[in-house]
């Protein structure tokens, strides 16, 4: 197990925002930044076992805040269903997406989860969240939901389903809640380049090109990953356009004084898997949040974060919605800042 | 990918199905099941040669719901480098084999209308994972399967048990061929249509769709090459820093390899790019046997795929 924490069930990610981290969590933060600068890279590498401990020790991370994501999810689809969607022609993806999460689960966390299967006649067990069923792996009737809804509200972070023709990928099913002002319902039946619209400097980079090139070659069994970031204001999982008017001002009310709790370091831990039935690929983007507060316990990561935002450019500030509110968490990061060298890597030393 | 990602599996089946084409059932070393695949999906398969080691794409066919076996189907190639010679004439029940992952680059488009597939010789053999894909899937095919004569027609019997009607054969023999024009002209919209046979055949589907009015995305098809032979050369691996000696029947990609360099690869056959390589210098042309690059790149001469093509040059400089 990973875990040394156990579940922190009641804590919220709204209204009372009461979520915290551990420091096991915060020792294992997965820090985006191997060096005091940042700028785009094409940082695919191969979603391998990690160090004991790590986020990126099994196939998906379980976590502390496994059962109260679970919930904001929930809490989420209850007000706006349409965070799930999938087009018809992704059935067979959804059962692939279905048996890569409940096998891993199972295998690397056997405390919690367990799978057995009878041909196909499967039993899946969920103990944090008190799960128990029975059903018939490819036949829909036997599951509550649909096969991807059904498994990724039992799972911490988003995922988008890419159907693979005509040399591309298209988002074409999802479970997007805990997002960073994107949306699943406008982005649903988009190309990879026409989603990645919006993101500035990387097409003239050629990022785009050289990501869905290698994406289209993914193979089975070889995974990969990358870590994207961005920042939010309190930790709040759902940073959606569709609630833009309840977060967006939050922005305005960060201080010099206040922005080590309000403002917090949102890490995307971003996974792609082939699947085999489907050939599609499925996007798991697991959302990782930390307050600068948490994050200055760390001194060689204050010094960086504070190196980091300082000297970010200025398309990046705009495009990561951090215009209102960077020179705030610059100068609340900046007494930790002692101008001395951080080593290399992203470990806490 | 390299060799430390492959499956060790067993020969457990040959039947010789056509004068040509062995029908081969591999499974797992030790039981359990393989990788769950796609319909058109291929496998490299490796194969410990005595002098050297061939490495091979196959299409699955078998059924991607059973998995204790997959299932290649292999034509004895007339100018064999030695992978197909060496399935034909040294691999028996029992013999032992490396396979890669699954891989399609052939795979069905799901928003398709109707899938229209053609066939030809050793070509079907991509369909039959296809076809089981298809099954009970409520949208409407046909498949189109030219064979020279009704002796070479592999996989015919289990064909006409599941398809039925959907199964169009011809002949060359008597005389019986494909109508493209017909058959290209007269389907609806929303139709693609995916061939697998002869490069000339293939060709002439692209042309004849291609002139009725077909979109390039509703085009399919494979076509792996096997890399030719040819003259021997040198080349220079700028990275690595040595001299590699291209034999006349051994692929760039392939000395390249014995000279202790990986390459990144998925099919080689000419098909996926993945292989696709910087050429820093050259005296000489390139000799393109790859279906990635467009003839504008070809003609460029700035990059090669070293899994089926070569150089008849005095000096060439990858950047390897």
């Amino acid at each position: 197990m990973n875990m040394s924490a156990v579940f922190k069930p009641h804590e919220t990610f709204r209204d009372d925002f009461s979520y915290r981290n551990s420091p096991h969590a915060i020792r294992r933060f997965p820090l985006p930044f191997p060096e005091d600068s940042y700028m785009y890279s094409v940082n695919i590498e191969p979603h391998l076992p990690g160090p004991p401990g790590s986020v990126v020790q099994f196939a998906f991370d379980v976590d502390e805040h496994y059962v109260a994501e679970c919930r904001e999810r929930a809490i989420v689809l209850a007000a706006e269903p349409l965070r799930y969607q999938a087009l018809p022609h992704m059935l067979s993806s959804q059962w692939d997406c279905l048996e890569l999460i409940m096998e891993s689960l199972a295998r690397d966390y056997p405390a919690h989860f367990s799978l057995s299967k009878q041909g196909n006649r499967w039993h899946w067990i969920n103990r944090p969240l008190g799960i128990d069923q029975h059903f018939t792996f490819g036949d829909t009737t036997t599951l509550p939901r649909e096969p991807l809804d059904y498994i990724t509200r039992q799972a911490q972070g988003d995922f988008v389903v890419m159907d693979q023709r005509e040399g591309d990928l298209w988002a074409e099913a999802g479970m997007v809640t805990t997002q960073a002002d994107w949306s699943m319902d406008f982005d649903l039946g988009m190309t990879f380049k026409e989603w990645h619209g919006p993101v500035p400097l990387a097409h003239e980079l050629q990022v785009f090109d050289r990501a869905l090139k290698f994406l289209l070659n993914l193979r089975l069994g070889q995974p990969v990953r990358r870590l994207n970031w961005t920042m939010t204001i309190h930790p709040r999982l759902d940073t959606s356009p569709e609630n833009y008017p309840k977060w967006g001002p939050d922005r305005a009310a960060v201080t010099a004084q206040n922005a080590g709790d309000l403002v917090h370091l949102r890490v995307e831990l971003q996974g792609l898997w082939r699947l085999p039935r489907s050939n599609a690929i499925v996007f798991g983007i697991r959302c990782y949040l930390i307050s600068l507060r948490e994050l200055a316990t760390v001194p060689k990561w204050a010094r960086r974060v504070h190196r980091v935002l300082r000297d970010l450019h200025p398309a990046l500030v705009d495009y990561k919605g951090l215009t209102r509110y960077r020179d705030a968490a610059v100068a609340w990061l900046a007494p930790f800042d002692d101008g001395a060298p951080t080593t290399a890597g992203t470990a806490p030393e | 990918m390299n060799d430390a990602q492959t499956i060790a599996v067993e020969v457990i089946g040959i039947e010789q199905v056509t004068p040509l084409i062995k029908h081969f059932k591999l499974a797992p070393i030790g039981g359990g099941t393989l990788p769950v695949f796609s319909g058109g999906s291929h496998i490299i398969v490796v194969m410990q040669g005595a002098a050297r080691v061939h490495r091979n794409p196959y299409s699955l066919l078998g059924s991607p719901k059973e998995l204790d076996t997959y299932e290649i189907g292999v034509r004895r190639m007339e100018e064999s480098r030695g992978g197909s010679h060496f399935m034909h004439d040294t691999i028996e029940v029992g013999s032992r084999l490396e396979i890669a992952h699954p891989v399609n680059l052939f795979g069905l488009d799901k928003i398709a209308r109707k899938h229209l597939l053609i066939a030809g010789g050793i070509g079907i053999t991509p369909f039959l994972g296809q076809l089981e894909d298809l099954h009970g899937g409520g949208v409407p095919y046909e498949l189109h399967y030219s064979v020279r004569s009704a002796e070479h027609a592999a996989f015919l019997e289990r064909l006409r048990r599941r398809e039925g009607e959907r199964l169009h054969m011809y002949y060359d023999s008597e005389g019986l061929f494909i109508p493209f024009q017909t058959l290209l002209a007269n389907q609806p919209l929303g139709t693609h249509v995916y061939v697998c046979g002869p490069a000339g055949m293939i060709q002439h589907v692209i042309d004849t769709a291609h002139a009725c009015g077909w979109p390039d995305s509703h085009i399919h098809w494979e076509q792996f090459s096997a890399p030719p032979v040819g003259d021997a050369f040198e080349v220079f691996l700028a990275r690595s820093k040595i001299s590699v000696h291209v034999p006349p029947d051994r692929s760039l990609l392939e000395s390249i390899e014995a000279a202790g360099v990986e390459v990144p690869y998925l099919c080689r056959g000419g098909v996926c790019g993945f292989c696709h390589t910087r050429v820093l210098e050259l005296e000489g042309k390139l000799l393109h046997n790859d279906h990635f690059l467009s003839d504008a790149d070809k003609a460029k001469a700035k990059s090669i795929m070293p899994c089926v093509s070569r150089a008849h040059c005095r000096r060439l400089v990858l950047d390897l």
